[in-house]
């Protein structure tokens, strides 16, 4: 790994995402050395977490030492292109989020937050996890989850489409059918 | 009776704002009952379809990308003009619809204010205890009434912010009042599977919304008058 090859190291980024929550205990295990470890293990060669309203601060790591290469942000205003350039994102919850990333084809853990009242976003978790499209863990499975996962198993996710409701709204209000 | 109808004449205009009151209420509820049986029942062809109808478009938080989705493929000139509202905390939203509007206005020649954007009082914070949010509830239906007497639309789409409830009750009363016949469509959020939303169940138990849309079967399984219309992201 380095310049001694061909000068040019592969980056594999993992991107950690928790939109605009406080979402502390992924960030904490995400930087946790297992889960690091087992990264690097799979052939990941950075992390980047995005760390939202948290208050937990990871430790940013150069990744020379034959680690993982660590970097954390709060938000940005563009979460699209971290999204883009990364092999493997690892999210909260959040729909917007899920579909984002899922939209854009990418390989994706759904982290549930078990702090949450009322947490009506596992469903939708889990339904996608049940269809394929993604997996989804806790805080505390992330480490199995990522040990075990098999990407290459993940059902690619088709774009949904609004047309079926303009149809009923525009039937409903007497507005000739499209030609 | 041994009493003379002078004397029940008296009864009655002496218990005149009594019975007043009763006519009202009985009117009221007339009326009310009257837009739930009509709530859900299609326009239908009286409407002229060629002249559009002004539209109020409710905005929220992580609901605004699926709002967007829906507003792409409907007709603009169908839909015109077109009020956005959001949360006045929520500032992204009312952005994404100013993104959204200005790509319309390049692609086309109509130009003017075919769209306006406006903030809400939130009638309830993420978490916020149910006692407070009576008050705030509140506050936010009379900013509601301000709003909807202003703009009147004729069409109402909302998608789950708690925001959408004190509009489409006022909406409802409109309606009941009879100053507007507007129609109602809420589509629950993707993130809802297999429960309802708040609103959505306010709006659906109600009956207040024309059209109920959901995203995945389990709803449609477990709401009956919902129509199921799959993923919309």
């Amino acid at each position: 790994m380095g310049e001694a090859r061909d000068g040019v190291k592969v980056k594999r980024v993992v991107f950690v995402t928790v939109g605009t929550t406080c979402f502390d205990a992924l960030v904490k295990v995400a930087d946790s050395q297992e889960v690091k470890d087992e990264l690097y293990r799979r052939g990941y060669t950075d992390l980047l977490i995005q760390m939202g309203r948290g208050s937990y601060l990871p430790i940013k790591s150069t990744g020379d030492d034959g680690s993982l290469a660590v970097d954390y942000f709060t938000f940005s205003s563009s979460i699209a292109d971290h999204l883009r350039s990364a092999s493997l994102v690892i999210s909260h919850a959040g729909s917007g989020s899920i579909f984002e990333t899922l939209q854009l084809g990418k390989p994706l853990i759904v982290v549930v937050n078990e702090d949450l009242m009322d947490n009506h976003q596992s469903e939708l978790a889990e339904e996608l996890a049940e269809r394929k499209h993604l997996y989804c863990a806790r805080p505390l499975t992330l480490h199995q989850t990522i040990a075990g996962m098999d990407l290459n198993s993940l059902v690619p996710y088709s774009p949904g489409d609004a047309t079926p409701v303009a149809k009923l709204i525009n039937r409903f209000l007497g507005f000739p059918e499209e030609s | 009776m041994e009493k003379n109808s002078s004397c029940c004449f008296s009864n009655l205009s002496s218990n005149l704002p009594i019975t007043c009151l009763i006519t009202f209420i009985t009117i009221f509820l007339h009326r009310v009952l009257n837009v739930i049986y009509r709530t859900g029942k299609p326009l239908g062809k009286r409407v002229s379809p060629q002249r559009p109808l002004s539209t109020l478009i409710v905005l929220g938080s992580g609901h605004t990308a699926e709002m967007i989705n829906l507003l792409l493929v409907l007709r603009k000139e169908r839909f015109t003009p077109r009020f956005y509202i959001a949360a006045a905390t929520d500032n992204m939203s009312l952005q994404k619809a100013r993104v959204l509007e200005n790509s319309l206005a390049d692609s086309s020649e109509t130009k003017g204010l075919s769209a306006e954007f406006m903030q809400i009082y939130r009638s309830r914070e993420v978490g916020q205890s149910y006692v407070t949010s009576v008050w705030t509830t509140l506050v936010a239906m009379a900013h509601a009434l301000w709003l909807m007497i202003k703009i009147r639309p004729q069409v109402v789409l909302c998608n789950g912010p708690g925001t959408c409830i004190p509009l489409c009750v006022i909406a409802f009363f409109i309606k009941v009042i009879g100053i507007r016949r507007s129609s109602i469509f809420y589509v629950e959020s993707i993130a809802r599977v297999k429960r309802l939303s708040l609103s959505g169940l306010l709006l659906y138990k109600l009956r207040i919304a024309d059209q109920f849309f959901v995203q995945w079967p389990q709803l449609q399984r477990k709401y009956p008058r919902a129509h199921y219309v799959g993923c919309l992201m």
